[in-house]
């Protein structure tokens, strides 16, 4: 990293959870929402997606998801590395969301690593994308514990995140300003959760 | 012994020793006749003056820092059963036994519960923590200041760098560049000060290099241990705004330096 930048690298790595990766995550649990109301529902949803033509659907995968995900994603671990969790000396809500964060944003890496390669480089190589893809994945108990976990930390990644971002440029600046966002995201949280979990139990 | 036949009670006391700088740290147990009233310093007095462990073997006096004795000075900061505050306002009777006394060791560790706080120092240069008045001739008086900001701009101003926060705060150690919290509040309280607005964007720019601002993890330890209880993170919110407009600033070249 260059010299007297990391205060825009930290920006960046705010602004780009938020915009647009936040905002894909809650497209994405949305558009999996559509698995509650059936097969059909969910096939004719996603094959939505199909309409757009190849390349301007490659062009913004990479613009909007794989560049600022990858970022965010090699730019955290370095934050979460450079930390030193001390919820055992000082056990403050503040600072189990603190650790939770980091460690939720590592699990992560490992989670989308591998949900990338099951899903969207299966497709690269050939495989559809559709209801039944997602139901062979869960119909292993583990592989889906490992999807529940990991839509909880994404949920919970983004709803906490949401959170330090509106401190981190300086929205909310007051202790009450600050607990009144804590609500707000944990609603959040609450919602997405429940959709997120909600549509993976679909495929079951 | 006289002092003991006070009430017969005993301390039990465990201390962190480091011999030298980069040392291994090893831990020494002592017993300490009780005194009604007693703070940790007075507990570290006893064994300066008769340094005998529990266990009846003779060692080295136990180094430490103090000063005021009254908690403003932020000389005698140390992590007394794992919360770091000040062994001076610390009493004894408001502590489990045995008490466990260690350096504060995000900072490097010079002898025992002796640490160099220089990193905080150094960070109060970065940031020209101070009003500039000098100059060649009389400036003469400065602008008045509202009395409600000069209320709350002295809350920031008890900050005496005792380096509490910095021990709290999971971004700052040795392995980080992070400022930390206190040198961060005092940005706040001369961007407050009529005089000392007038380089506030130099003190921006100071925090918005590597290791500053930006890398505030938001844990908000600083403000639960702080003993002057500052609003630290009150202070960091303000200043991330702040260097917000800071950034559009330098990005787009404005000439609206200091307003």
């Amino acid at each position: 990293m260059s010299k007297d930048r990391e205060f825009l690298w930290r920006r960046l790595h705010s602004l780009l959870g938020v915009i647009p990766v936040g905002l894909f995550l809650a497209f994405h649990l949305s558009l999996n929402f559509t698995a509650v109301g059936g097969e059909e529902a969910y096939n004719e949803a996603t094959g939505v997606m199909e309409l757009f033509p190849h390349s301007l659907l490659l062009l913004m995968e990479w613009v909007i998801i794989y560049i600022p995900l990858m970022f965010h994603a090699f730019y955290g671990v370095f934050i979460a590395f450079t930390a030193t969790p001390n919820t055992g000396r000082f056990s403050t809500y503040r600072n189990w969301m603190f650790s939770l964060q980091r460690f939720t944003g590592v699990f992560l890496v490992i989670f989308i690593a591998w949900h990338i390669f099951q899903t969207r480089i299966q497709k690269a190589l050939g495989a559809h994308v559709e209801y039944d893809m997602m139901a062979d994945i869960v119909a292993n108990p583990f592989m889906l514990g490992f999807y529940i976990v990991g839509i909880l930390s994404a949920t919970f990644h983004l709803s906490n995140g949401l959170w330090a971002f509106l401190v981190s440029w300086g929205i909310t600046q007051s202790p009450q300003a600050q607990k009144v966002a804590t609500y707000v995201t944990n609603i959040i949280f609450v919602i997405l959760s429940v959709m997120g979990v909600a549509a993976i139990l679909a495929f079951v | 012994m006289d002092i003991a036949a006070n009430t017969g009670r005993m301390v039990k006391v465990e201390i962190l020793r480091q011999d030298t700088q980069g040392g291994n740290g090893y831990w020494q147990k002592f017993e300490v006749p009780y005194r009604h009233g007693m703070n940790v310093i007075s507990v570290l007095m006893e064994i300066q003056k008769n340094p005998v462990m529990s266990n009846g073997e003779k060692t080295t006096p136990v180094a430490w820092d103090m000063n005021c004795l009254e908690e403003v000075c932020g000389a005698c900061s140390m992590v007394i059963n794992g919360r770091p505050r000040q062994s001076c306002s610390t009493l004894i009777d408001q502590l489990t036994e045995p008490v466990r006394l260690e350096p504060m060791k995000t900072f490097p560790v010079i002898r025992d519960l002796q640490v160099d706080r220089d990193r905080m120092f150094n960070a109060l240069k970065k940031v020209k923590a101070w009003v500039p008045i000098d100059g060649t001739y009389d400036l003469g008086e400065g602008p008045r200041m509202p009395e409600g900001k000069r209320q709350w701009a002295y809350e920031l101003s008890k900050c005496m760098t005792c380096g509490v926060c910095m021990e709290a705060c999971p971004n700052v150690s040795e392995k980080a560049s992070f400022i930390g919290p206190a040198p961060l509040s005092q940005v706040r309280l001369f961007n407050t000060h009529p005089t000392g607005a007038m380089i506030k964007d130099e003190r921006l720019n100071a925090i918005m290099g590597d290791g500053g601002l930006a890398n505030c993890g938001n844990s908000q330890n600083c403000v639960a241990a702080c003993p002057k209880g500052i609003p630290l993170t009150t202070s960091i919110a303000s200043l991330n705004r702040a260097t917000t407009v800071q950034m559009f600033r330098n990005f787009f070249g404005s000439d609206h330096f200091v307003d």
